[in-house]
Formats: structure tokens, C-alpha cells, sequence
């Protein structure tokens, strides 16, 4: 059975790498002047529609009930609780990239909030003002000089490209506690993420909004804002475009 | 060696008034970072309501926003097509469209603070790095980008959390004049729509 999970595991890695390499292959950094890069603008407004359909049905009225329900301090709790679930895959992807700053940060985080926090349920760490960390294999992959890639919008999860998606793939590996733990304590954690999505959904709910559905096009404001806050936290300038402000015809506005 | 001195004189003489301008427009950057910053704030806690509100960030951002850079910006490529009057009507409108977007948000603001980090210039334009402090929230960069290009330092641009407001806007305003079929006139008759 152990054996089995094993393999299962060895496939989807060899699937990955496979991905990556056509992903590496498949770009040039191609981008329009905008800073986007979107061969497959199609079949992404397809998922977008998809995903604004679930979202209107089922996340965001599901995210609202969530915050009005439960107590401030049990969502919090439950948010505290599977941010320190994510630390280990924190501080691997630092080593991986070789911060060790950061994977010192993000072990002494886990450690001072698992004991002291309660097994994370409190976050004992900030109270004591210790420095926060947060990383992945998406940035790992920027830090390694893998190109951004295409951009894609993926069912649920959202706007992406090919670089953090398969950064998204490798992330449920190196997560160190899905190789401690059997299920169904393994799960406690998925659902703990689940329910701080949903939180997060609830918490910004006016942003959120304003771009799915107050805007002229979700699908191009989605796009660009994911590319240009995604660019921005992985300290990404390359894309960025400068704009001279004395180098526009302003007349007559 | 007297030579390599003059050259030196005229050198310091003529960098000389360069200097303290420089430092005074960095600091004049700052001060009108600061200077919206209090402005923001005493309409949030002035208690009116929140039409009235709308209307002072109104004047809030044509006071000290290069608006017209900001409008041609946004237009992009179909401002070159703009008749002279389309420009006009488009430059009002896009006004109250960002006070009545981003004025709606300004109560995530109420007790929150930015705290300048640092002013550096670029180019010909000076880029002001905040990290706002609201409540409930971790702190998150706001950066600023003023220029004189006007004669007078304004605000020519934002980035929260690396989102250029800019770029954000023109991508808006695009995506209203395809849906549109180009139309410019109804673009501005329906950001005037947009609450």
C-alpha cells in the first residue's frame, strides 16, 4: 500500500518534469507591451467563466457564510493552524533557493508556534514580532532561472502560468508533513487550507468583487493583476515596464 | 594641474545648484506623499456621508494627480483617434470614475497609516515607497511616482503591492471601448454609469 503511494508519487514527479521541460521549451519570453504573455487566451476565458460561474454559486457565498459564522477568533485560529501546516514546504523551498535566512525564519516559526502555539493554532511568532517568511516552488523555479511561461488560468485555483502551476504540482511534495503523516491526519491539513481559502475569499471580499464582477473584462483584470502582484513578490522586474511620464502625448486631456 | 583644477571648480560650480534640488524635490516628493496622506484622512473621519466623501477625494486627486497624464495614459492607443472634445469629455469623466472606484474603498483606510520607507529618483521622476498599515491586514508596499512634468510635483502613477494603476486603468478602459465596438463617445457614457 506504502509501496504503491510511493510509485504513485515517483509518476506524478516524472509528469511534472515532463511538463516542465515542455514548458521550458515551449517560451521565449514573448510578451506583449503589456507585460502578457497568452497563447491560450481562449480556452483560459473558458476556465475564467467556469471558474466566476463557482465562484458566484459556491465560493463566495460559502466564504461570506463562513466569516459571518464562525467567531473571529476560531477563523483565525483555523487560518494560524494550516499556515504553520505550510512552513516546512517553506523553509525547503528557501534552502532549495538557497536563502537560508528565510529557512531559518520559517523553522523557527514553525517550531515557536507548533509548541508554544499549540500546535499552530495560535501564532505565538508574530506576538513576538519574529520576522515572516512565505515562499514556494513557483519562486524556486524563478530563483533556479526558469522562465515565467505562459499564462494560464487554472479550474479553481485560478490565474497561474506554467511556471507556478508546476511550482503549484511540486509544492504538494515538498511539503515534508505529507511524508510524516498517514491520512487521515494528512487531510487535516487540506481541509484546514480549504477553510483559510475560503477565509481569505471572505476577507477581501470587495477586491475580489470589484475584479470578477464590477469590471469590463474579469478575464484581462484578473490577468494582469495576478502577473503583475505574482512578479512583484517574487522580485521579478524583468517584465516590467517602465513608463516615462514625459514621453506621452497628454495634449487635450 | 591648473587645468585639471578649473576643471574641477567648473565641475563643483556647476553641480553645485544641482545638488540641493535634487534633495529638495526627493524631500518634495515625500511631502506630497504626506500631504494626501493627511488630506485622505481628514475626509475619512470627517463623518459625511459617503457622496460627499466621494466628492473631496474627487478634488483630493485633481489637486494633486497629473490627471491629464493619467487619462491619455489609460486611453492609450485610441486617445490618438480622440477628437479634441472626446478627450475633454473622457478626462472629466475618468475623474469622478476614479474617485467614485477607489473612494468607495477608502474606509478599508479608516486608522490605518502609510509610513514612508524611502524616495528614489528615476529617470526624470521620483518613486516614494510607502508600506501601508491598515487594520486587520499585514502590511503591504505602496509605492508612488511623481513627477514634474507639469511644473508642479504630482502623482503620476501607484503600485500596491507591485499593481501598476496605470496599466490596471488602461486595461479597464480598453476592454469598455471593444465592448463598445470601439465607440468612444458611449466608452464615456458608460464609465460616467460605473458607480
Amino acid at each position: 500500500m506504502l509501496l504503491f503511494a510511493r510509485l504513485n508519487r515517483a509518476a506524478a514527479m516524472l509528469l511534472v518534469l515532463a511538463f516542465l521541460g515542455a514548458c521550458a521549451g515551449a517560451n521565449s519570453r514573448d510578451l506583449s507591451p503589456d507585460g502578457i504573455n497568452d497563447p491560450y487566451e481562449n480556452q483560459n476565458r473558458k476556465v475564467h467563466a467556469f471558474n466566476r460561474g463557482l465562484d458566484r454559486a459556491i465560493v463566495r457565498p460559502a466564504a461570506i457564510g463562513y466569516s459571518t459564522v464562525l467567531p473571529d477568533e476560531i477563523e483565525d485560529s483555523i487560518g494560524n493552524f494550516a499556515s504553520n501546516l505550510g512552513q516546512p514546504s517553506v523553509m525547503v523551498n528557501s534552502l532549495l533557493q538557497g536563502n537560508f535566512r528565510g529557512a531559518g525564519q520559517s523553522a523557527l516559526r514553525f517550531t515557536v508556534n507548533s509548541t508554544l502555539g499549540l500546535l499552530g493554532f495560535f501564532d505565538v511568532a508574530t506576538e513576538f514580532k519574529m520576522a515572516d517568511h512565505d515562499t514556494d516552488f513557483g519562486e524556486t523555479l524563478f530563483v533556479w532561472g526558469a522562465e515565467e511561461g505562459v499564462y494560464l488560468e487554472l479550474p479553481i485555483l485560478g490565474p497561474s502560468t506554467a511556471r507556478n502551476a508546476t511550482g503549484i504540482i511540486v509544492d504538494l511534495f515538498t511539503n515534508p508533513l505529507s511524508y510524516v503523516w498517514d491520512s487521515p491526519e494528512k487531510y487535516y491539513g487540506t481541509g484546514a487550507s480549504v477553510a483559510s481559502g475560503l477565509s481569505t475569499r471572505g476577507q477581501f471580499t470587495d477586491t475580489i468583487d470589484s475584479i470578477l464582477y464590477e469590471s469590463a473584462d474579469s478575464y484581462a483584470q484578473a490577468r494582469l493583476i495576478y502577473l503583475q502582484n505574482r512578479r512583484f513578490s517574487v522580485g521579478d522586474s524583468e517584465a516590467e515596464s517602465e513608463i516615462d511620464p514625459f514621453e506621452l502625448n497628454t495634449e487635450g486631456f | 594641474m591648473k587645468r585639471r583644477n578649473f576643471l574641477a571648480l567648473t565641475g563643483a560650480v556647476a553641480l553645485a545648484p544641482a545638488l540641493p534640488a535634487f534633495a529638495s524635490s526627493g524631500a518634495r516628493a515625500e511631502e506630497l506623499v504626506n500631504a494626501v496622506v493627511n488630506d485622505i484622512n481628514r475626509v475619512i473621519t470627517s463623518g459625511k456621508s459617503e457622496t460627499a466623501m466621494i466628492a473631496d477625494f474627487e478634488r483630493i486627486f485633481a489637486r494633486y494627480s497629473d490627471t491629464s497624464y493619467i487619462a491619455a495614459y489609460a486611453m492609450g492607443a485610441d486617445g490618438r483617434r480622440a477628437t479634441a472634445a472626446q478627450k475633454r469629455a473622457f478626462s472629466d469623466a475618468f475623474q469622478g470614475y476614479v474617485a467614485r472606484k477607489y473612494g468607495r474603498r477608502f474606509r478599508e483606510f479608516i486608522g490605518g497609516r502609510l509610513e514612508v520607507k524611502g524616495v528614489k529618483q528615476v529617470k526624470n521622476w521620483y518613486e516614494v515607497e510607502t508600506i501601508a498599515f491598515l487594520r486587520d491586514e499585514a502590511p503591504f508596499t505602496v509605492t508612488f511616482h511623481v513627477s514634474d512634468r507639469s511644473g508642479r510635483d504630482l502623482f503620476f502613477n501607484m503600485f500596491i503591492e507591485g499593481i501598476n494603476l496605470l496599466l490596471t486603468e488602461r486595461t479597464e478602459i480598453g476592454a469598455m471601448i471593444d465592448r463598445n465596438g470601439g465607440d468612444i463617445d458611449a466608452m464615456i457614457r458608460d464609465l460616467k454609469q460605473v458607480s
